[in-house]
């Protein structure tokens, strides 16, 4: 018997879908010979991990706050992914956001206006944009490739970050912490559920993949980002630009991501800290791919991608589980769906 | 003797689809055999299992009188069964050697194999020198290595897939003299070509394919293109006439149009100026390579030129426009290759419309497109050209070559362009789609667009054009009227040898 791998001309609709779900049974599977592997008992740990965070409101609104940067990363991330413009870079453009906005913040510190809020979003907006730029900038002039850019602008960022808050926006009665101020109530969101910290970010993140859905399936420039992407030799035929659709692209996933760092400091954090983000501008990536790049696919992504760090926190409070082999079980997701991938655009066939 | 190939009740089916069914195919020692078919007749399918690279449900091939069992290249390679490719794909940068060397098993380029092949060369008079690079050989001569390459192999069944698409005249007697003298060597040759009349010159036989049935194996010499045709399609093949209409204003217009090389090895465009006029079809000929790429995409606005005069519509200066801007103002245009440029592969058809269509269909509102418009646009082109496809909703890259290429230039005619710009137009298509698409021509025409043709196929040239033009090395000459000038001059001109096309003229 030999077996032969071929490309499938047509994908079923309902493996593209199946896919993720088979993926996520595997990396139950494999989390649970790793815990055991760990000495932690399986059955309690995947629980405590994947069950628990859901049976308590606390644990749902937690989930959606932790849901909400992802969303709003991975919806613009997604996009950029379509046309072939890879930004790796999202942790970075969502820093310099949460320093935007933030700045925004102390410099209003003391007012009570109502526009302190909007100023900030808008300029965590711009903040994640400019980040976004210089990729974009020198991709369509340079030719320089943007994963490297972006990804390297992060740690930019992240230092530029520790800079500010050890230094000029240290917190004066903060003990020499380094931290800045924690900020007015004027600056912060304002809250979705008494007694929970989820605040409206979360609505606002819905709707940006709302837009995004629509954008990408009914108008022109989602063609034209699908079509940069699928045939860059037919989108110059159809008269799209190549770079605008990288401008475009990256702004819009820049942009997303500085929403998402103004979010975090003016919605749980309240105030400019070294590390504002466990990484969600790097699981944001995660969370697009297995959303299969479509807004609707990555609401559901994000809402997985979340419970696995509620969860994973639980297990370490409750099981002394390790903060790494949460790590690894997101890894692991990521593992699983991009091999069914392989099922998705191959066959097997045995041959007699 | 035996025969060389023997094919009996052979069948292959794709799920539902019939390949081949009950397909008998015998090809004799020192024969030249013609297969002949429309697309989807199934003559790849029959091809790849002689080959190696399918396996017939039913039936048996026997090989010099002995049935065998071909399960796999190596078995076909084994046995004597060579194949050329209609396109080769070969490394620019390397030397005719050393490509030869990378598609043989086990061989590595080696002065033995060097003079192997100067003897293989020799011995069938190709001028061949192993230690050229590819990327300065002709079209014709880059055809050659790949000819070398089975040659070397001594086979005893070579299989030629459309070998002279891509060839002047000149080159493609070259090549049947090859052939002639590959026969004479006792080698069978099967011989796979939509040309109906060189295989009346070329072949003893021919087997016909029509839905994966043999419906007929005749002498060429004694049937005409048209009773062949009518074989392959079933019905006599209609041949669109073409009413003679006056010229009007000229509709498109380049002057000392210069764009440098897309690529290392593409071609300049050398002071290219062109006047198409209302009513007119024009033709440009010339062999791959000499600058039609650059030529295209300086007229469909994928490049820019240098000059916004350089380019004209309807006398507005559009150079400096891109594809979108010339598209609105009456510009419609087919680019050769199909897969990835004039459409993408992973979009349905309804999508594809859009690519081109949302600005003169209004297939888009405020950036919003309008899918039911797209969806219904799609079907009329599905309808009108006869695309074989599941739908409006089956992604282009599921269709056959032929099926796509006309729903590619059933979507720019029918937004009846002012003027269109078309590569290669029935390239890979059948006979009756070819009819189709040049009766559509002909419309546009007698409507008052102007038509420019960028074909390789100078047969189809003479057969649609008013006027002919030769591109050779970027720079573009005007041939005369179609029923003025020879077939001798265009294939000198185009292998670029002005003076000698001109002293032939006179």
């Amino acid at each position: 018997m030999r077996l032969r791998i071929e490309a499938r001309a047509v994908v079923p609709g309902w493996l593209l879908w199946l896919t993720p779900v088979v993926s996520l049974v595997c990396t139950l599977i494999a989390a649970a010979l790793l815990f055991i592997a760990l000495g932690k008992p399986p059955g309690a740990t995947l629980q405590a991990i994947f069950l628990t965070p859901l049976l308590s409101m606390q644990g749902l609104s937690e989930l959606a706050l932790k849901a909400s940067p992802l969303l709003l990363i991975a919806t613009g991330l997604a996009a950029g992914f379509r046309a072939g413009v890879w930004n790796i870079g999202a942790e970075g453009q969502l820093i310099m956001g949460a320093i935007a906005g933030g700045g925004v913040a102390l410099a209003t510190y003391g007012s009570e206006s109502a526009w302190v809020l909007p100023a900030m979003v808008l300029a965590g907006l711009a903040g994640g944009m400019a980040w976004a730029a210089v990729p974009a900038l020198l991709r369509t002039r340079f030719g320089v490739n943007e994963i490297l850019v972006s990804l390297m602008l992060t740690y930019v960022a992240g230092l530029f970050l520790s800079w500010l808050v050890l230094g000029p926006w240290k917190d004066p009665e903060g003990m020499n912490f380094p931290q800045s101020r924690m900020f007015e109530d004027s600056a912060l969101l304002p809250t979705l559920v008494e007694g929970t910290r989820l605040n409206i970010g979360i609505l606002i993140a819905l709707a940006v993949a709302g837009v995004a859905s629509f954008v990408l399936r009914r108008t022109v420039t989602g063609l034209q980002i699908r079509t940069v992407g699928e045939a860059p030799a037919a989108a110059r035929y159809a008269g799209f630009s190549e770079s605008g659709t990288v401008w475009a692209t990256l702004l819009a996933s820049g942009g997303l991501a500085g929403l998402a760092g103004v979010f975090e400091v003016a919605g749980p954090i309240g105030q400019l800290i070294p590390k504002l983000t466990p990484g969600y501008g790097f699981t944001a990536i995660v969370v697009a791919f297995l959303g299969r790049l479509q807004p609707v696919g990555i609401v559901l992504a994000a809402a997985v991608v979340a419970l696995s760090y509620i969860g994973g926190d639980n297990a370490q409070v409750e099981l002394g589980l390790p903060s790494a082999a949460v790590g690894l079980v997101q890894a692991l997701l990521l593992f699983f769906l991009l091999a069914s991938d392989v099922v998705l655009r191959f066959r097997v066939r045995v041959l007699a | 003797m035996p025969p060389r190939i023997e094919l009996r009740g052979i069948s292959k089916r794709f799920g539902e689809v019939v390949a081949n069914a009950d397909v008998d195919l015998t090809v004799e020692p020192g024969e030249i055999h013609a297969l002949l078919g429309e697309n989807g007749a199934g003559k790849s399918t029959l091809v790849k299992m002689m080959v190696g690279l399918l396996r017939p449900d039913a039936g048996t091939i026997a090989w010099d009188g002995r049935v065998v069992a071909i399960d796999g290249p190596h078995a076909a390679r084994a046995l004597g069964i060579g194949m050329v490719h209609q396109h080769f794909s070969l490394f620019e940068r390397l030397t005719v050697l050393e490509n030869v060397a990378l598609g043989l098993d086990g061989a590595h380029a080696s002065a033995a194999l060097a003079t192997r092949i100067r003897d293989v060369s020799a011995a069938y008079r190709l001028p061949l020198d192993p230690d050229r690079p590819v990327y300065s050989l002709s079209v014709g001569e880059r055809q050659l290595i790949e000819i070398v390459r089975c040659l070397l192999q001594s086979p005893r069944l070579l299989i030629m897939d459309e070998p002279t698409s891509v060839l002047t005249p000149q080159e493609a007697e070259l090549l049947f003299a090859v052939v002639r003298r590959v026969a004479a060597a006792g080698c069978a040759v099967l011989y796979i070509s939509h040309k109906l009349q060189e295989i009346r010159a070329l072949c003893s036989r021919a087997t016909v394919l029509r839905a994966g049935r043999v419906v007929g194996a005749r002498d060429p010499a004694h049937e005409t293109p048209a009773s062949l045709a009518q074989m392959m399609i079933g019905a006599a093949p209609e041949v669109p006439r073409r009413s003679a209409g006056r010229a009007g204003g000229v509709r498109l217009e380049t002057a000392g149009l210069e764009l440098p090389a897309a690529s290392l090895h593409g071609t300049a465009l050398r002071a290219v100026s062109l006047k198409v006029r209302a009513g007119e079809i024009v033709g440009i000929a010339g062999v791959a390579g000499n600058g039609q790429s650059e030529l295209f995409a300086a007229l469909s606005g994928e490049r820019l030129a240098v000059w916004p005069g350089a380019v004209r519509i309807d006398g507005r200066a559009v150079g400096a426009l891109g594809p979108a801007a010339r598209r609105a103002m009456g510009l419609c245009t087919v680019p050769e290759e199909r897969n990835g440029h004039a459409a993408a592969p992973g979009f349905s058809l309804m999508e594809n419309t859009l690519l081109t269509g949302r600005t003169r269909l209004g297939l888009a509102r405020f950036g919003v497109l309008r899918l039911d418009a797209a969806g219904a646009f799609a079907r009329r082109v599905i309808a009108a050209f006869g695309v074989r496809s599941a739908g409006e909703d089956a992604p282009a890259g599921s269709l056959s070559g032929g099926n796509l290429q006309k729903f590619v230039v059933g979507r720019e005619v029918l937004q009846r362009p002012d003027v269109l710009v078309v590569a290669q137009p029935t390239w890979g298509v059948d006979a009756g789609a070819a009819a189709v698409i040049h009766a559509a021509l002909f419309d546009l025409a007698a409507a008052g667009a102007a038509v420019l043709v960028i074909s390789q196929d100078l047969d189809e040239l003479r057969l649609i054009s008013d006027r002919l033009l030769v591109i050779a090395g970027g720079v573009l000459t005007e041939a005369g009227p179609t029923d003025a000038v020879s077939t001798e001059t265009i294939g000198l001109m185009m292998a670029g040898i002005r003076e000698m096309a001109l002293a032939t003229a006179d």
